[in-house]
């Protein structure tokens, strides 16, 4: 139970989400800290308690092996043998792998290679300088944490998502829920594709809330180059186009922040929160480096923090397409009584979140059961 | 729909983008140039043909671009320096992204205009010093855009040329280039 939380996390990881936000159907979190952000051990028990107080019947240990169509219903395989049945909901997540680009083997070998799957601390690395790729959620909380442990840290920065962890008193996740932008429905969304793969915010949660965007980085000396495109012999090459991926960061905030204030004055809400504010633009590096060499003994260690993909090896259905997705309306997947629950914007942006799988289920379960029911 | 007029037809980019989900194949292009030594520094490039959606395609008409160096570096300036194509083509990209991004976002454009300058240290094509780079060291786009919209709608216009730009990602982003003997 809660199999990828326990193996597949760093040992300082936090949930992005605050406490009072990490709810499931007949379970809240009743802690002294309902602002605080939950430990993996934290997360692990709030799973296991879910488990009891659902009294769904979990079969622990148990690996499926396959999924596959057969007269009347499905035939799953699994390490404790086999499981027929009329309707199958898959709830295997998104980040099943570590998604790492091709060009990792043209990395020289004197450099360590470690995904967020191999990573647990700074403690397991060879001493000298980290190449970070990515700035997503875990690009930035592991830099940070690198940069900590006293390692020359470089951050290779793509498209990303700046969000502050606080606005006017309250966490961004609050507003992301109470001005209604988390509610946003999938078949509202004008390019559904965009909105599925956008990687995660900039966010950490820690008891002091900080906020770690590019500039909070910048300022503890972590060094920050353009989105890794290539190597050639042994030097990585990295894009130019740095000022602009801080462009479009900036001004998509900046949008979002306009979005908060806007709800909070048209529902009266500007008195319980506190006052507008804006950031600092993220501060352009006075020169950045467009390449390194990889064996120069500068880098000892690179870290791909490049995002995460699902693995449905498993699933002998034809429901997957050519970059290995699933094929779905909103969770209602094109095979009789199979379906999809928690991937990215499922039914709605909140659908990866734990708060958010409620209302995806409500409505996928129902039409499960108007499946089943018409199928007598 | 919308109702501003900045000549682009959106409408057929958006068709084009939802048929070639479906038809890779038919996105693949190949854009062509030749070129003849004149004397000199001297070249004349032609371009005309192309190969796009499945098969040969032509420009309306042949277009013909002289470049020579200037006369500080002794030569006739009979057309621009070869790396002042590469602002050209930058400067034509971006400025077609911002064109259709503004169409696309209903935006009524009066004015682009856009002064390039990239910043180029001739040492290192001369070999005075090897660790100087041939190529541009930086390159500054400004843009000038009087239009229907906010500050801000105007700066994410710009950025999101950049983000859909063939020149911006080919000048920002290492490309592999063959050059054989025929």
């Amino acid at each position: 139970m809660a199999n990828s939380w326990r193996r597949e996390r760093w040992d300082s990881f936090r949930l992005l989400t605050p406490n009072w936000q990490s709810r499931l159907p007949g379970l809240r979190y009743e802690g002294p800290d309902p602002d605080g952000y939950m430990t993996v051990g934290e997360v692990v028990e709030f799973i296991e308690r879910f488990a009891k107080v659902s009294r769904a019947p979990v079969r622990t240990g148990t690996d499926v092996t396959s999924l596959r169509r057969v007269d009347g219903g499905y035939q799953v395989t699994t390490s404790d043998g086999e499981i027929r049945c009329r309707a199958v909901v898959i709830a295997s997540g998104a980040c099943n792998r570590p998604t790492v680009p091709r060009f990792n083997d043209a990395v020289p070998a004197s450099v360590e290679q470690l995904t967020p799957f191999d990573y647990r601390g700074p403690a397991q690395l060879p001493d000298g300088g980290v190449l970070v790729v990515g700035a997503s959620a875990t690009g930035v909380q592991l830099a940070a944490e690198l940069r900590r442990s006293g390692r020359p840290v470089t951050l290779s920065v793509g498209e990303h998502v700046r969000v502050p962890r606080t606005y006017r008193g309250r966490d961004v996740l609050w507003w992301m829920n109470a001005s209604g932008v988390w509610d946003q429905r999938f078949d509202e969304i004008d390019d559904l594709a965009r909105a599925r793969r956008l990687p995660s915010p900039q966010l950490v949660g820690t008891p002091e809330r900080m906020t770690l965007d590019l500039n909070a980085l910048a300022s503890t000396g972590v060094e920050l180059v353009g989105r890794w495109a290539a190597v050639r012999d042994g030097r990585a090459l990295f894009s130019g186009g740095l000022r602009n991926v801080f462009s479009l960061a900036d001004l998509k905030m900046e949008r979002l922040l306009d979005t908060f204030d806007a709800w909070a004055r048209t529902h009266g809400r500007d008195a319980e929160v506190g006052s507008p504010e804006r950031f600092a633009p993220t501060r352009v590096p006075e020169s950045t480096r467009l390449q390194l060499d990889l064996r120069s003994g500068e880098i000892r260690t690179i870290v791909w923090a490049t995002g995460f993909r699902p693995d449905y090896g498993w699933l002998d259905v034809p429901v997957v397409d050519a970059k290995g997705l699933l094929r779905h309306e909103g969770g209602v997947l094109d095979s009789p009584g199979l379906y999809a629950l928690g991937l990215p914007v499922l039914r709605r942006r909140k659908s990866t979140f734990i708060h958010g799988i409620e209302a995806d289920a409500r409505e996928v379960v129902d039409h499960l059961a108007r499946y089943l029911a018409l199928r007598g | 729909m919308t109702t501003v007029a900045n000549g682009v037809n959106v409408q057929a980019l958006l068709d084009a983008r939802e048929v070639l989900k479906g038809a890779p194949e038919a996105a693949q292009f190949v854009w062509r140039a030749t070129s003849r030594w004149q004397n000199g520094v001297h070249s004349t490039t032609t371009v005309k043909e192309f190969f796009g959606l499945g098969q040969e395609q032509s420009h309306k008409s042949e277009a013909v671009f002289d470049a020579d160096h200037p006369e500080v570096f002794a030569a006739e300036d009979n057309g621009i320096t070869p790396i002042e194509y590469l602002l050209v083509g930058l400067a034509s990209c971006l400025t077609a992204g911002v064109a259709s991004v503004a169409q696309n976002r209903g935006i009524q454009l009066r004015s682009v205009e856009a002064t390039l300058e990239g910043k180029h240290d001739i040492r290192g094509i001369l070999g005075v010093d090897g660790d100087v780079r041939n190529g541009f060291n930086d390159i500054k786009v400004t843009f000038n855009i009087d239009a229907d919209a906010s500050k801000q709608d105007i700066e994410a216009l710009v950025a999101q040329s950049q983000k859909r730009s063939a020149v911006f990602d080919a000048l920002t982003n290492p490309t592999d280039v063959t050059v054989e003997v025929a």
